[in-house]
């Protein structure tokens, strides 16, 4: 079912009385989620993308704007109305019920004519169940089951109802590290198998970049950029955006565009189209490459006080420093298959054109 | 070599279980002497025949006291007094408390106002709290109270609520009873409520749950637990009531016909017809048996429950 939020905005009354802006979670959505795709709705705490989720499955009525599912307007419809399954952070397992009747719990709720037989409930729950991969513990408590075991009876109990979309918030959060790996992984196969328009919400980027097919970054409310992960990875709308994709995080520094050429501090380091004028340059931590001896071009490279260098085994970073940087240190990461040496007091480097990106000094906008 | 181990573990644990013991010295001290061996004396005395404090004398033992006790028309009728009381009182208080809670966790305006004066007779005293009743109920030769003039109003003829009929001072007394145990139940029972993680109710809506099944399937299990402390301890606190019963009746309950059998045992003690410890002892282990009865009947119900 293809997902379409036409200018939604929602704002909340202040509840400071000496203050009384409203605030506005969401300002002004318009996208369109594609049918049977996967996607991470994907921004820091406080931007606004559990609102934006509720907003969807009808937890929440919007200020203004309309949520449209394939062709029919959803806008004033109520959750249950919606064909909506709904996966909390904590899961919201009814905690005196066992897993079966946890399942049970949504179908039980159907009336008039789409109200079930006993036989056709079990066979939907058993069904549910054995899609996530429960079917064995269907008489326990959720207090007897880990942390992964209720994440899945808590999507079975969503899917059970055979939603149109299934709404995921924050679902890997109370997952310890390990367990966050399978669980995307799972989260994927099950989204692929039932091939149901998913949106799930997180703030952790490598977890909205490895399993979506779309991510959607937000901040404060407002849109920032759709795409595809690597493409938003690679062509980062503004500074926000490249600042919040990506571990290790963007190297950002003062730049400045003369001639043609960038500028880091005085040494140019890349040939550029961009006109003349102060810029913010962010640069990949695998946009650097270790330099041996000048490029021949009009460039210099970048020469930086080498602090350490990190081996991971699959590849080694180095950390330095440079004055233009914006931050303490600047992480680059290369390949540690070859045969490296890095020795002090100072590493030298050429940059990648196309991990470089120039963001205006003002309005903070990627230059083309 | 392990043999040496085995022994000194052995000691270890020894000792271990000695500082246990130790640690709760005070506490089984205080609890002994201040609880059994009183509990142990009353259930002495309800044994010996005409027991007197000062010379701490008796001339028999047996259950002659019990058979006095069961006998006695007073002890019936208190008996059948606190039984009403207790039948009637703890299911509806507890009823009235909990649509009270569910509505006060409604509403969002003025909720800790109307908190405030639902917690209100809790800090009143009894027996200005019986007055406020007596007045509410009276009928004299010259007035009569709020209650008999609405009852005019809609075309009765006053009743005395205060020394009428016996049905008309229950009535009362059961008003009474509910309106003062309300208070802490209502307390209870909205921090209950509120204490329900509200993706609960949110996780029910995206299914579509009617407000009702959201009550009985969710809601009501949740709180459960503190229903069941409310019962029980609701279940204790009316057997032994007795100050409500002298706060609107006045000190001689059995002349009223209202007397309860804490306010018995009392009688039996200091009252009029005082100065019989052992029939009192034998009242006290009555009332301790139906209480205990009672309260292992409310444990099994709510294990099972669960």
């Amino acid at each position: 079912m293809e997902v379409i939020l036409e200018h939604l905005t929602k704002a909340f009354p202040s509840r400071d009385k000496k203050n009384p802006t409203e605030v506005i979670a969401v300002n002004d959505f318009d996208f369109t989620i594609p049918d049977g795709k996967l996607i991470g709705l994907l921004g820091p705490s406080g931007c606004g993308k559990s609102t934006t989720l509720n907003l969807i499955c009808g937890l929440l009525a919007p200020t203004s704007g309309r949520i449209i599912f394939g062709d029919s307007d959803v806008t004033n419809l109520p959750p249950e109305a919606r064909g909506v399954g709904l996966v909390f952070q904590n899961y919201a397992l009814y905690p005196h019920l066992t897993v079966r009747q946890n399942i049970l719990f949504p179908l039980q709720n159907l009336r008039g004519e789409d109200k079930l037989t006993k036989e056709e409930m079990n066979a939907k729950a058993e069904e549910a169940a054995r899609l996530v991969q429960i079917d064995m513990l269907m008489d326990r408590k959720p207090k007897e089951l880990s942390g992964g075991q209720q994440q899945r009876v808590a999507i079975a109990r969503a899917l059970v109802k055979r939603p149109q979309v299934l709404l995921l918030d924050e679902p890997l959060s109370n997952l310890d590290a390990r367990l966050r790996l399978q669980t995307r992984e799972e989260i994927k196969r099950i989204q692929t198998e039932t091939g149901i328009t998913t949106i799930f919400v997180t703030h952790d980027q490598e977890e909205a970049m490895s399993i979506s097919d779309l991510i959607v970054v937000m901040k404060d409310g407002i849109l920032q950029q759709i795409g595809r992960p690597q493409e938003v990875y690679d062509e980062p709308v503004n500074m926000f955006v490249a600042k919040f994709l990506g571990t290790p995080q963007i190297n950002m520094f003062d730049g400045r565009v003369s001639g043609g050429l960038l500028y880091l501090g005085d040494t140019p380091v890349l040939k550029t189209e961009a006109p003349d004028s102060d810029v913010h340059v962010g640069i990949r931590p695998e946009g650097f490459v270790l330099a041996d001896g000048s490029a021949g071009d009009g460039c210099e490279p970048l020469v930086c006080d080498l602090k350490a260098v990190e081996v991971s085994g699959r590849d080694v970073s180095i950390v330095s420093t440079h004055p233009a940087c914006q931050a303490a240190n600047i992480r680059a990461i290369m390949g540690s298959d070859r045969n490296m040496m890095v020795t002090g007091p100072s590493v030298s480097f050429r940059l990648r054109p196309d991990k470089v990106y120039l963001f205006d000094k003002e309005t903070e906008k990627r230059i083309q | 070599m392990s043999n040496v181990d085995d022994k000194s573990a052995q000691r270890r644990a020894r000792l271990t279980e000695y500082r246990c013991w130790l640690y709760l010295l005070p506490a089984i001290l205080f609890l002994g002497v201040f609880m059994v061996y009183p509990l142990v004396d009353v259930f002495v005395y309800s044994f010996e025949e005409g027991y007197n404090f000062a010379s701490q004398s008796f001339f028999g033992t047996g259950l002659y006291n019990y058979s006095y006790v069961l006998h006695d028309p007073y002890f019936l009728q208190a008996v059948k007094n606190t039984f009403i009381i207790v039948i009637i009182t703890v299911p509806m208080s507890t009823l009235i408390a909990l649509g009270i809670s569910l509505l006060l966790s409604q509403i969002t305006k003025l909720r800790s106002m109307f908190q405030t004066i639902y917690f209100l007779p809790y800090v009143t005293n009894t027996l200005a709290v019986g007055l406020v009743f007596m007045i509410l109920f009276k009928k004299t030769a010259y007035t009569d109270g709020m209650i008999n003039l609405l009852i005019n109003a809609f075309g009765g003829s006053s009743i005395d609520f205060i020394d009428g009929p016996y049905w008309a001072k229950m009535t009362v007394m059961c008003i009474y009873t509910v309106w003062v145990v309300m208070p802490f139940k209502i307390l209870i029972l909205t921090s209950a409520l509120s204490s329900v993680n509200p993706d609960y109710y949110s996780a029910a809506r995206v299914d579509g749950t009617r407000p009702w099944r959201i009550f009985y399937r969710i809601t009501l299990p949740m709180i459960s637990p503190m229903i069941f402390y409310l019962v029980i301890t609701g279940f204790i606190g009316a057997f032994k009531a007795y100050s409500d019963e002298v706060a609107l009746f006045g000190v001689d309950l059995n002349a009223a016909g209202m007397n309860t059998i804490v306010g018995y045992v009392y009688d039996m003690l200091y009252g009029d017809s005082g100065g019989y410890p052992s029939f009192a002892s034998a009242a006290a282990i009555i009332l301790f048996m139906i209480v205990l009865t009672i309260t292992v009947i409310n444990l099994m119900i709510s294990d099972a429950d669960d």
